[in-house]
């Protein structure tokens, strides 16, 4: 057995840590966090650092004494066993040593948990849902008024979904972003504490932005709390971290954090088109089959998501994704259709969507569907049947 | 209390022959071979789901398989491979070995000791049944949950029931064995065999019962709150009827952390056998390494929320999770240390099991660097729900638990058969195994650090290289399992003949006794000094 076999591990080992101790500056090889651009993200990297190092040269300490052992204490080298077994000063020292080490690493993580955790003083507040499978941003403001805070659904883009199922890497690398790109970007300022609000819609989410050091599960019937400050502008992705069925890994988060100025313009523009609407959608306009077909057939495929589950064309996917061409609920009493859309169906993967889309807009993809793929019902389902449903 | 036990000679004339034995045995040797084969079963099958994962995972895009179905072999290959392969696994050792080395004529309760072992094959069956129902296999009709089943996602799954009952009959199963384990070595001891002159194998399996005993029925009590919650209308986990989600985290969480040193326990013991006899040294630290893993035990029941940092705990529970946590390492650094210097100024070979022992101390102490790091509860907010938990417990289970196991089949298989196994075909598998399992975990550190979670079944092209290098690897490693399969069945068939001592350091009373053991051994109790 030659000795190099044996130092294969070692040297691997010593590679590593070469490689790792450029940390940061080699982000963009990947073999450390994403760049830290928070004072949390920060933090996190020095106490990884820390303890990494630490690791480090304990292992080299003991894997050392092992191979020169394995070199040394050989039958073949004609090694003559020793006979001791015991040596309590010794094992006192392996074992208060390392107890002092783990002191030294506890106390300044202690420290940076204390400030990770603390919430307080914030300047801006976002509630974060996680949904199956996309994510709904909503900016608190002061009015103590949720009805008219901006919010909007995230979602993956089309193109990402398509490319993956096409499983053509072609196709994947001509996607700018692959996985991560959405439709609406959660818009933020920079140099702002600002407070995320994460809570759940229907299973366990996880709100992960890696270059904020930010992990939260998002639980249903819980509002956890965490927060971050961006120092500096840029976009930034993140995933969703905790397995929450079928599209968990198609449900990225991405940032795109801006100057104050440019935030408050922003949001002061959403807030107007929110507003265009809510009018539009809260009018009793009595709306055309044409008219919310069209709406409908858009929403069907892109906004309300309804595709992932139940097909291109309505065909879904058996028996877990019940088919809506021909179905029974999309063919037969409208009230159930409604009540199925709005309230979702607890203990199966159709979510509620009473809070994702308005009444126009639910009003048009109910219309649609019960109209699409030779349905053909004729029926017309107006904003205000909705409206009276809720 | 031990006592001496004698049998009537004529009664151990038996040894039944063809299918009736194997379904009717109460022989602890038989029981062994039985539970050590269904544990092989289960990790080809759990290595199959695995290559289905690294497949899908070589490249960016869904290429084989559909996200449902990639959810739900990554949920089956840690199941099957948890409850099915390292489990039973070890459950097998022990049964050849306990009572062998403790100098017992076969387990306390052998008519329990048949049932514990074919509660199994039925588990086995309900887990992966659902797979071929509802008509749509590319779907992925089997548990798609992770294998930590939490709630309210395990909640939507239909064929809940299914799921719930075998874990049930998994827990009946290890519940028996472990009474059955304690029972045995507490009150068949061969006389002068006080509990401090037993081998550390069978100390870290009598503690490892003990673990099983306290949190099986912790487990079955969380299923069974996951099926009323489904099928009775309970709430326990769902907030909309006043549960809570996060409870069942901390139940499961209460088994889940006494699991994985159960898992890890019989391990150690196996190395702390095998390292003395390749050293022709004893065991440094004997009373040491008792009281480390009792405190590890111990330890194990109070540090479950390091699973659950970033669930909303209140900033003290996780400073105190975290301290408890990083403390576990000072017993698990006391072991290292002891096997250590039992090498040192040995006189050591390197025979296969003796490789197999090394390449657990050392990959088992990077994995245990990584659960130190995964332990600070700030650095975790990074690390929680990544690759590099996924790296980390591979490492300890699949360079610790399962290198135990075959280290042990490769120690004691020639008392088993009577034959010595291939040195050059041990070599070769042991190698392959090495090089390639470090080739297929290694670069997760990299890939959880740079940002890539769990449970993905497909990810952003940054993540591209590592994961490819993953995947050769681990195909690599599941078809030089083949080698070991081959390698056990040659052996089984004939080999070079195998002495007693068949080791020239190994010490203990099974190497007192014939190769291979007789059917029926410790008839009579042996005297120990």
């Amino acid at each position: 057995m030659s000795v190099s076999k044996h130092k294969k591990p070692l040297l691997g080992l010593v590679a590593m840590a070469m490689l790792l101790v450029a940390g940061p500056a080699l982000a963009e090889l990947h073999f450390n966090f994403q760049e830290p651009v928070s004072p949390n993200a920060h933090e996190i990297m020095t106490l990884h650092m820390r303890i990494f190092w630490i690791c480090v040269v304990i292992a080299i300490g003991v894997f050392s004494v092992m191979f020169y052992s394995m070199f040394k204490h050989r039958k073949s080298k004609g090694a003559v066993p020793a006979t001791f077994h015991e040596n309590t000063k010794v094992e006192v020292l392996w074992t208060v040593i390392p107890f002092l080490i783990l002191i030294f690493v506890a106390v300044p993580a202690t420290k940076a948990l204390l400030t990770i955790e603390n919430t307080s003083g914030s300047d801006l507040t976002v509630k974060v849902t996680g949904m199956q499978w996309k994510w709904k941003y909503e900016y608190v403001d002061n009015d103590n008024d949720p009805s008219n805070n901006v919010s909007f659904i995230s979602s993956l883009v089309a193109a990402d979904r398509k490319a993956s199922e096409s499983g053509d890497p072609a196709q994947i690398a001509k996607v700018p972003h692959y996985l991560q790109t959405v439709d609406h970007e959660l818009v933020l300022p920079v140099g702002k504490k600002i407070r995320f609000l994460v809570t759940g819609a229907d299973v366990i989410h996880s709100f992960y932005v890696p270059s904020f050091g930010v992990k939260k599960d998002a639980i249903p019937g819980y509002v956890n709390e965490t927060w971050t400050e961006i120092q500096k502008p840029g976009t930034y992705r993140g995933d969703c971290a905790e397995l929450c069925g079928q599209d968990h890994a198609f449900m990225p988060i991405v940032v795109k954090a801006v100057s104050d100025a440019d935030f408050k313009t922003w949001l002061a523009k959403k807030k107007a088109e929110a507003e265009a609407a809510a009018a539009e959608a809260d009018s009793n306009k009595v709306w055309t089959l044409k008219d919310l077909y069209a709406k409908g057939d858009k929403i069907f495929h892109g906004k309300g998501g309804c595709h992932g589950c139940h097909g291109e064309n309505g065909q879904g996917n058996p028996p877990v994704f019940p088919p809506l061409k021909g179905s029974k609920i999309a063919t037969g009493p409208v009230k159930d259709h409604i009540h199925l859309v709005l309230n979702g169906k607890p203990g199966t993967a159709m979510a509620a969507y009473r809070d994702q889309l308005n009444d126009l807009e639910l009003a048009a993809v109910i219309t649609y569907e019960r109209n699409a793929w030779g349905n053909n019902t004729g029926d017309v389902v107006q904003p205000a049947d909705i409206k009276a449903a809720r | 209390m031990s006592t001496t036990m004698t049998h009537e000679a004529a009664h151990h004339e038996e040894h039944p022959t063809g299918l009736k034995r194997w379904l009717f045995t109460t022989n602890h040797k038989d029981i062994g071979t039985l539970y050590l084969w269904f544990s092989f079963t289960m990790f080809i099958i759990g290595g199959i789901f695995a290559l289905v994962i690294r497949a899908e995972l070589f490249e960016p895009g869904m290429q084989i398989v559909q996200p449902n179905f990639f959810n739900m072999m990554t949920t089956l290959h840690g199941l099957v491979m948890v409850f099915g392969a390292i489990m039973p696994g070890f459950v097998g050792l022990a049964n050849w070995q306990v009572p062998l080395m403790i100098g017992a004529p076969d387990m306390a309760l052998p008519r329990m000791n048949n049932w514990s072992f074919w509660i199994l094959p039925f588990a086995g069956i309900m887990l992966l049944a659902p797979m071929f129902m509802g008509g749509n296999f590319a779907s992925g009709q089997g548990p798609n949950f992770g294998w930590t089943f939490y709630e309210p996602l395990s909640g939507q799954y239909q064929h809940l029931a299914y799921f719930v009952f075998a874990i049930h009959l998994l827990g009946f199963s290890s519940i028996m064995g472990a009474i059955n384990i304690i029972a045995t070595i507490l009150n068949m001891r061969a006389p002068g065999m006080t509990l401090m002159k037993m081998p550390l194998f069978v100390w870290t399996w009598l503690i490892t019962a003990f673990l099983l005993i306290a949190v099986m029925p912790v487990l079955a009590g969380c299923v069974t709150m996951m099926l009323t919650d489904k099928y009775f209308g309970t709430s326990f986990f769902n907030a909309a009827g006043g549960g809570d989600p996060v409870l069942f985290q901390h139940v499961f969480w209460f088994f889940g952390h006494p699991e994985v040193y159960i898992m890890i326990l019989p391990a150690f013991g196996v190395v702390s056998q095998i390292i003395p006899t390749f050293a022709r040294k004893k065991l440094f630290g004997y009373s040491s390494m008792v009281y480390a893993t009792a405190s590890i035990a111990f330890l194990s029941f109070i540090v479950w929320a390091h699973h659950m940092f970033t669930v909303g705990m209140p900033v003290a529970g996780e400073l105190y999770f975290m301290y408890a946590t990083v403390l576990i390492a000072v017993p698990t650094g006391v072991k290292v240390f002891n096997w250590v210097a039992t090498m040192w100024r040995g006189s050591m070979t390197f025979e296969t099991p003796m490789l197999w022992a090394l390449a657990f101390v050392i990959l088992f102490t990077i994995g245990g660097f990584s659960g130190l790091m995964l332990g600070v509860a700030p650095a975790d907010i990074q690390y929680q729900d990544t690759y590099f938990v996924v790296a980390h417990f591979h490492y300890v289970l699949v360079t610790g638990a399962l290198f135990g196991i075959i280290a042990a089949v490769y120690y004691w298989l020639p008392k088993w058969t009577g034959n010595m196994y291939s040195e050059k075909l041990g070599k070769w598998h042991f190698w392959l195994s090495v090089i390639s399992v470090n080739v297929t975990f290694f670069p997760m550190h990299f890939t959880g650090l740079a940002g890539m979670p769990r449970r993905y079944a497909d990810y952003p092209v940054m993540f591209t290289d590592f994961n490819q290098i993953s995947s050769v690897g681990a195909f690599f490693f599941g078809f030089s399992q083949l080698l070991f399969l081959f390698l056990v069945i040659k052996t089984i068939r004939g080999g070079q003949k195998a002495t007693a001592q068949v080791w020239e350091g190994a010490d203990g009373l099974e190497w007192t006794i014939p190769s291979p053991a007789p059917y029926h051994s410790f008839a009579t109790a042996p005297e120990v000094k």
